[in-house]
């Protein structure tokens, strides 16, 4: 099972967070910062498996995670998954990002939560692995988007058409526009997909 | 109407969506709490209008400031409202904003069902999507219990999409609502097969999620999973699969011996590594469930071993992190495959990835050994030193702890070492652990007596060594080392040999700047040290030095009575009067040690700590009933002077107590002592059991080195543990040769003696190295008759045991899952109607009842199938030999008439069962139900039969004495399944048969074969002896021929004969089994052989012998093994088998009768019967498969066969002619 799914950046602001058992506003706060400080004292070359010190209690629980660029992707998964394939799993979920948003950077996952949250449901499940396979998760998505268009007609706020507008806007903060998906075809893995 | 809409889209045109309040809010990082406090106004607001689309908005922002941790629980209607919208774009929003923030404390959530509902049953696929996920989420025992039905309705939806969705959202519907399991778990076994590969992925990921927290349930689906595991390619299912099996193989030894084979193949075979590392751990499991008795056992540990290696060895630290964590696996139960990468491990300290170095000290944890535990520790003790950071330094302290303590100091064959290791570990600075240290000490130095006098040597030097005072007091840490010094150095003072230099070094100034608790055992231990020097002086007559001390006493005191900590205060002010005392009376001249030293006689036992828990409650002892009858409210007030009245009798009473006499006392306090002894709770100041043990003189002589303590080991402050790996290599060395020497003394006297075996192999056990102290460690003290502790550590709270629910047992009619009312006439026709039928379990809401016979009828099928499924497992798994050999071995005692007669229908029952069994049962030793199945048919039929018996008994009994060896007489079988019509008496058959005969001696002889060996069989020989004479040394000797040998004892020649091991006197008879290997069984074959022995009678000895000739039909080579007619049929058409047949004439006897002959003597099954016609089945111990068609003509029988081996089967088919033609 999968307990929980956490998307922050360097500075530990939450940019998706996906609990699969219930905890209050303030245990969900507290979690997404001891993760943080967790992963974020981690040098870059070192194994990306962690276990112990979470308030998602039981030894039971790892934490497995990757760092793109700005973003950390963190997994808190129970002994029943394979490591290994939850780091696929999250390989396959930054492709998908990138497919869907089109060289994926911060900067949408920060605008578009709402976005990451229906590509994720179509990913896991309360906490089960829905689907592994990227192209039908995006056919899925894009049936999705279709539908949400047709209901839209004569709507005034045409969402898709004002995201892209957002990434032209100027943005201060360094590495929010860099496309860390980039990163996560660098670092393949032989792992789950033969 | 209008005017409101117009108003509602300007009203929009001026809300903030998301993106706005996103912007918004990284615009006001000054003030961004006050910021978003007025968006939750606004949004406020916009809840309040009627349109759904400003709705909506609101709460797809509400929901992302729930991820900024604000509480949104408020909005939980508007969210339902929201969720209810009937455009697919504002339900998604509102089940996204559920699913975050809706739980089972949600009031609201009730209200949310029947919109589920109609979402669950939308014709749009994404309606339905979205309500499944989001009801994963949140979904609640109520909603469990009020959607379970519909969700497994589109468990077979026709769009997979929702298929798996549905498929997976069970697993929560489990959870929360358990009753739905039995009724739902068929239809999701059906989905592990469904044509579409995400459908079977969600299925797989939900039956192995369940299987992990209640595995025993699921053992029968496993045929079905081997089946997906060999014939799967997607990696994602696979690795579910197993993973599973790693939790179903420690419940199955036979799964895990089927499982090696395709798990090493894909091991060779993939290159997905998480496949790889998945597959090497269910290879681990395996490995560990099967203790012994696998051949290529060490070869497939061999294989995980170096697939680790190579794991470890990569450069990405992912890979090396989950190698070192399987390989902590092997380590429990093969520590020496795993030593032998000791380097590696040792190297993996090194890694500069901390979640690397941990896993590679946990491993080190299991691979210490006596030997090699100094060694181990000496790295780990430069890795202290070189650590940076003081967490892995903390860690790093912990571990050699728990590697040096674990399982009560085994490991340690030398505990000076280990003090100094402590010792040395108290030079750590800004380490968290010190009390860790200072509990060590202490226990070693109480459990292990032999060690006190060093370990008070090397306190008292901490104690004199400033560094650990002036260090410590801001940090906590370290300090604490000096509790456990001082308290050593004063309970062992007399061990102390310079108690004075202590004393003074405890009473420093400095010392009043520690701690306050550790201050307070100072002051204590500050006394008993002074009571030992007291003691000393006045023995040597050294007055005036003992008043020194006291003077130095009186002195140094006060410094403690100031304390702030009240516990030192209140102690050094109560010793310090004593010790003014004291003064008084050594002034006096008056000698005080004895008293002062009686203040802490005794000595203190270690208590186990679950101690107090074990005590049993004594018997009679109600600690829930009243001991006084409590006041009862009726109770009238004029009762109450009567109780006062008692009360002034007591205190009378009380008073009179001073005056009891002397005597009395002494009587009293002898009670009491008694009392105490018996007293669980008192803790002794008398040996303790255990301690009697030690000094009982049979420890004395164990051989005690001593260690020469002439090199200066108590400089403060110095590493010295290193010396002590020299010093006990060395010792190790002298012992070794000690023990060599008296090995070659033993050696000679074995050489003049018998032939035994010995080793003397030159590497050193573990177990050679005996201990350089006399390890006396005292075992913790527990009350008599403690309770076994085996309950501890269940947690009654676990939420997975609701789920451990029998799978395998038939539905009842009352187990469905809830519908709602008013759809009851339509459910009814609904197809999975038929999927939730029939049983017996209680359920919360009884159904209506269906009519008795049908339900009876569908109680039948269900039964059938659930035998079925059973059988399944156990055939499929049976095809690789099981562990225990089936065939009943016949006990080697002769009986008594009657009793023996028990026994032939006992016997009787098996071969019944047997053929039987092929079609509807088998006997199965796993199968309760089945077993009781057949324990009650034995005794219906018993029953039924008994009349027949009795007749039979009296016929017998003439006989009884010359038949004693026809135990397994089959007096009848019942017939196979057509019911009571046709039974019919089946004549007596006994597996037995005649060997050889004289006027001595009878023999009767069977072959047993078993599954566990290909080339192997018994023969058991009944012996009887018919004369008057006493028969013994016997001994039977066969002709070995090239294919069969009869297995000797080690050692002897092949003309040497086999003695029985038992003597017979004159008309008992006596089993022996002798074992025979075979290579070829196509044949049948008979061996020459002789039974030689001596007959003695009064008239005195004679040799006698008694030649015979053994044969070893081909029938004897096969197993009863039950097979299935689709199995058989595959078998048939398989085309791989030859072909024969025989026909017999002149046969007479009832196919039934004919048929269980067969089944008896042969070994066959019945596989299918239908009138008179037969398949049967079996199966040669080398995996030959025999098939036979019997068909019964008017007067004649034909039997065809196919076999894999032609040879067999016409030897088969010759042997079976020959049983017909008696027929």
């Amino acid at each position: 099972m999968i307990k929980a799914i956490l998307i922050f950046n360097n500075h530990g602001k939450p940019r998706l967070s996906k609990f699969y058992q219930p905890y209050s506003e303030d245990t969900q706060q507290q979690i997404i910062r001891e993760t943080f400080h967790l992963v974020s004292k981690r040098d870059e070359n070192v194994c990306n498996f962690l276990e112990g010190g979470l308030l998602i209690g039981g030894s039971d629980n790892k934490l497995i995670y990757r760092h793109y660029a700005t973003l950390y992707f963190v997994f808190c998964v129970d002994s029943s998954e394979s490591e290994l394939g939850i780091l696929d799993l999250i390989q396959v979920f930054v492709e998908t990002l990138d497919k869907c948003f089109e060289n994926v950077c911060e900067l949408d996952l920060i605008f578009h939560v709402d976005k990451v949250h229906n590509i994720l449901a179509e990913m896991v499940m309360g906490g089960m692995v829905l689907e592994t396979n990227m192209n039908e998760i995006v056919t899925q998505i894009d049936a999705q988007n279709k539908l949400e268009k047709s209901e839209d007609q004569g709507g005034t706020d045409g969402s898709t058409g004002r995201w892209l507008s957002l990434r032209s806007e100027h943005e201060e903060r360094l590495g929010v526009r860099r496309h860390f998906a980039a990163l996560c075809f660098k670092a393949k893995l032989p792992c789950v997909s033969p | 109407m209008a005017l409101k809409m117009v108003k509602g889209s300007i009203d929009r045109m001026f809300d903030k969506n998301l993106q706005d309040l996103v912007r918004g809010i990284r615009n006001h990082k000054e003030d961004e709490a006050k910021y978003i406090s007025q968006c939750i106004d606004e949004i406020k607001q916009e809840l309040k209008q009627d349109n759904i689309a400003v709705k909506a908005n609101a709460v797809c922002k509400l929901t992302y400031l729930q991820m900024l941790g604000y509480d949104i629980s408020w909005a939980a209607f508007n969210i339902i409202e929201v969720m209810s919208a009937s455009k697919f774009t504002f339900k998604r929003i509102g089940y996204l904003a559920a699913s975050q923030c809706f739980h089972e404390g949600t009031d609201v959530i009730m209200l949310t069902t029947n919109q589920i509902r109609k979402d669950l049953s939308s014709p749009s696929q994404y309606d339905t999507g979205v309500a499944l996920t989001g009801l994963s989420c949140f979904v609640t025992p109520d909603l469990a219990r009020d959607l379970a039905n519909d969700i497994m309705t589109l468990m077979s939806h026709t769009k997979p999409y929702i298929r798996k969705k549905a498929v997976l959202i069970m697993y929560k519907v489990f959870l929360k609502y358990p009753e739905s399991l039995r009724p739902a778990f068929p239809r999701l076994k059906e989905k592990l097969e469904d044509p579409d590969p995400g459908v079977q992925s969600a299925a797989v990921n939900v039956i192995c999620e369940l299987a992990r927290r209640n595995p025993k349930n699921y053992l029968s689906l496993a045929p079905l999973f081997f089946k997906l595991m060999t014939s799967s390619t997607n990696n994602w299912v696979l690795i579910k699969i197993i993973k599973l099996f790693g939790a179903l193989t420690p419940l199955e030894p036979r799964l895990g011996k089927k499982l090696i084979e395709p798990l090493t193949n894909l091991i060779h075979s993939t290159s997905a590594m998480s496949l790889l590392y998945e597959c090497v751990n269910t290879v681990i499991a395996v490995l560990i469930s099967l203790s012994s008795g696998m051949p290529n056992h060490s070869a497939s540990i061999q294989l995980c071993v170096q697939k680790l290696r190579i794991l470890i060895e990569d450069s990405d630290q992912n890979l090396k992190y989950l190698g070192l964590l399987a390989m902590s696996k092997i380590l429990k139960t093969h520590p020496k495959s795993v030593q032998s990468h000791k380097d590696l491990i040792l190297q993996c300290l090194d890694d500069k990835d901390e979640s690397i170095r941990l896993r590679a000290l946990d491993l080190l944890y299991g691979m210490v050994s006596k030997k090699n535990l100094m060694e181990i520790v000496k790295k780990l003790m430069t890795h202290v030193d070189k650590a940076e950071g003081t967490t892995y330094r903390d860690e790093l302290l912990t571990k050699i702890i728990d590697i040096c303590s674990q399982s009560n100091y085994q490991y340690i064959t030398n505990f000076e070492w280990y003090i100094s290791i402590l010792v040395e570990l108290t030079r750590l600075e800004g380490t968290r652990h010190g009390h860790l240290i200072a509990a060590q000490m202490l226990d070693v130095a109480i459990r292990v007596k032999a060690i006190r006098r060093f370990a008070v040597s090397q306190m008292s030097s901490l104690l004199d060594s400033a560094h650990l005072v002036t260090s410590s007091t801001q940090r906590n840490g370290i300090c604490e080392v000096l509790y456990a010094a001082a308290w050593i150095c004063g309970e062992f003072s007399e061990h102390l040999q310079e108690p004075h230099q202590t004393l003074e070094a405890m009473l420093r100034p400095k010392v009043t700047t520690l701690p306050g608790h550790i201050q307070a055992v100072y002051v204590q231990n500050v006394v008993k040290l002074y009571a030992s020097i007291l003691q000393q002086q006045e023995q040597a007559a050294e007055a005036e030095a003992a008043q020194e001390v006291t003077q130095l006493m009186v002195e140094r005191l006060p410094q403690f009575v100031q304390s702030a900590d009240l516990e030192v205060q209140e102690r050094a002010s109560c010793i310090l009067q004593l010790v003014k005392h004291v003064q008084k009376l050594q002034a006096k001249g008056v000698p005080v040690a004895e008293e002062v030293s009686a203040l802490f006689a005794g000595e203190l036992n270690p208590v186990a700590p679950k101690a107090q828990k074990k005590v049993p409650v004594p018997e009679g002892l109600d600690l829930d009933a009243w001991i006084n009858e409590p006041p009862s409210d009726s109770e009238s007030e004029d009762e109450k002077p009567k109780a006062i009245f008692h009360d002034e009798e007591q205190r009378h009473v009380r008073h009179r107590q001073p005056e009891v006499d002397e005597e009395e006392l002494a009587r009293r306090r002898e009670a009491r002592k008694l009392e105490q002894a018996n007293n669980p709770f008192y803790i002794k100041s008398s040996p303790s059991p255990q301690k009697r043990y030690q000094d009982a003189p049979g420890v004395e002589h164990i051989p005690v080195v001593q260690i020469d303590l002439s090199v200066p080991l108590k400089v403060p402050g110095m590493p010295m543990s290193d010396q002590y790996v020299k010093l006990e290599e060395e010792r190790r060395h002298r012992q070794r040769l000690e023990k060599d020497k008296k090995k070659r003394k033993k050696k000679e006297k074995e050489k003049k003696g018998k032939h035994r075996r010995h080793s003397s192999l030159p590497t050193e056990s573990d177990e050679d190295i005996a201990p350089a102290q006399q390890v006396d460690i005292v075992t913790e003290e527990m009350p008599e008759n403690a309770l076994p502790s085996d309950e501890d550590d269940k947690d009654p709270n676990d939420p997975y045991r609701a789920l451990d629910i029998d799978l395998d047992k038939p539905l009842a009619d009352s187990e469905k899952l809830p519908i709602q009312k008013h759809r009851d006439a339509e459910t009814s026709k609904s197809p999975e109607k038929e999927d939730v039928p029939v049983a017996e379990k209680k359920s919360k809401k009884p159904k209506k009842k269906e009519k008795k016979h049908k339900e009876k009828e569908r109680d039948k099928e269900k039964k059938k199938e659930k035998e079925k499924k059973g059988e399944d497992l156990d055939f499929w798994l049976s095809t690789t030999p099981p562990p225990a050999t089936t065939v009943p071995a016949p006990s080697t005692l002769s009986f008594p008439g009657s009793l023996q007669e028990e026994i032939g229908v006992h016997a009787v029952t098996t071969p019944k069962d047997e053929c039987e069994g092929s079609k509807r049962e088998e006997p199965e030793d796993e199968d309760d139900d089945v077993e009781h199945d057949q324990e009650r048919k034995s005794s219906r039929h018993k029953k039924k039969k008994h009349k027949k018996e009795k007749e039979e008994r009296s016929k017998d009994k003439k006989k009884t004495k010359k038949k004693q060896s026809e135990r397994e007489e089959a007096t009848a079988v019942e017939p196979v399944e057509n019911g009571a019509a046709e039974e019919e008496p089946i004549p007596p058959m006994s597996s037995y048969c005649l060997l050889a005969e004289n006027s001595y001696i009878k023999m009767t002889y069977d072959i047993q074969a078993s599954l566990q060996k290909d080339s192997q069989v018994t023969v058991s020989i009944i012996l009887e002896n018919q004369s008057s004479s006493f028969l013994k040394n016997m001994e039977l000797n066969v002709l070995d021929s090239l294919n069969t040998k009869m297995a000797r004892p080690e050692g002897s020649s092949v003309h040497d004969g086999v003695p029985v091991p038992f003597q017979l006197p004159p008309g008992v008879s006596n089993e022996a089994q002798f074992v025979f290997t075979i290579q070829s069984i196509v044949m049948a074959q008979k061996l020459k052989g002789t039974l030689s022995f001596i007959a003695k009678d009064d008239n005195g000895a004679t040799h006698e012998k008694l030649d015979f000739r053994l044969l070893f039909s081909c029938s004897s080579y096969l197993i009863t093994t039950p097979c299935y007619s689709d199995a058989f049929a595959k078998l048939l058409e398989s085309g791989d088998l030859c072909m024969n047949s025989i026909k017999v004439d002149g046969t007479s006897m009832s196919f039934h009768n004919l048929l269980a002959k067969i089944c008896f003597h042969h070994h066959f099954s019945v596989v299918e019967r239908v009138d008179s016609c037969a398949s049967m089945y079996s199966r040669s111990i080398q995996g030959h498969h025999v098939c036979l068609l019997v068909k019964k003509g008017e007067n004649s029988v034909s039997v065809d066969g196919k076999c894999s081996d032609a040879t067999l089967l016409s030897s088969l088919l010759e042997e079976m002619k020959a049983t017909l033609a008696q027929c």
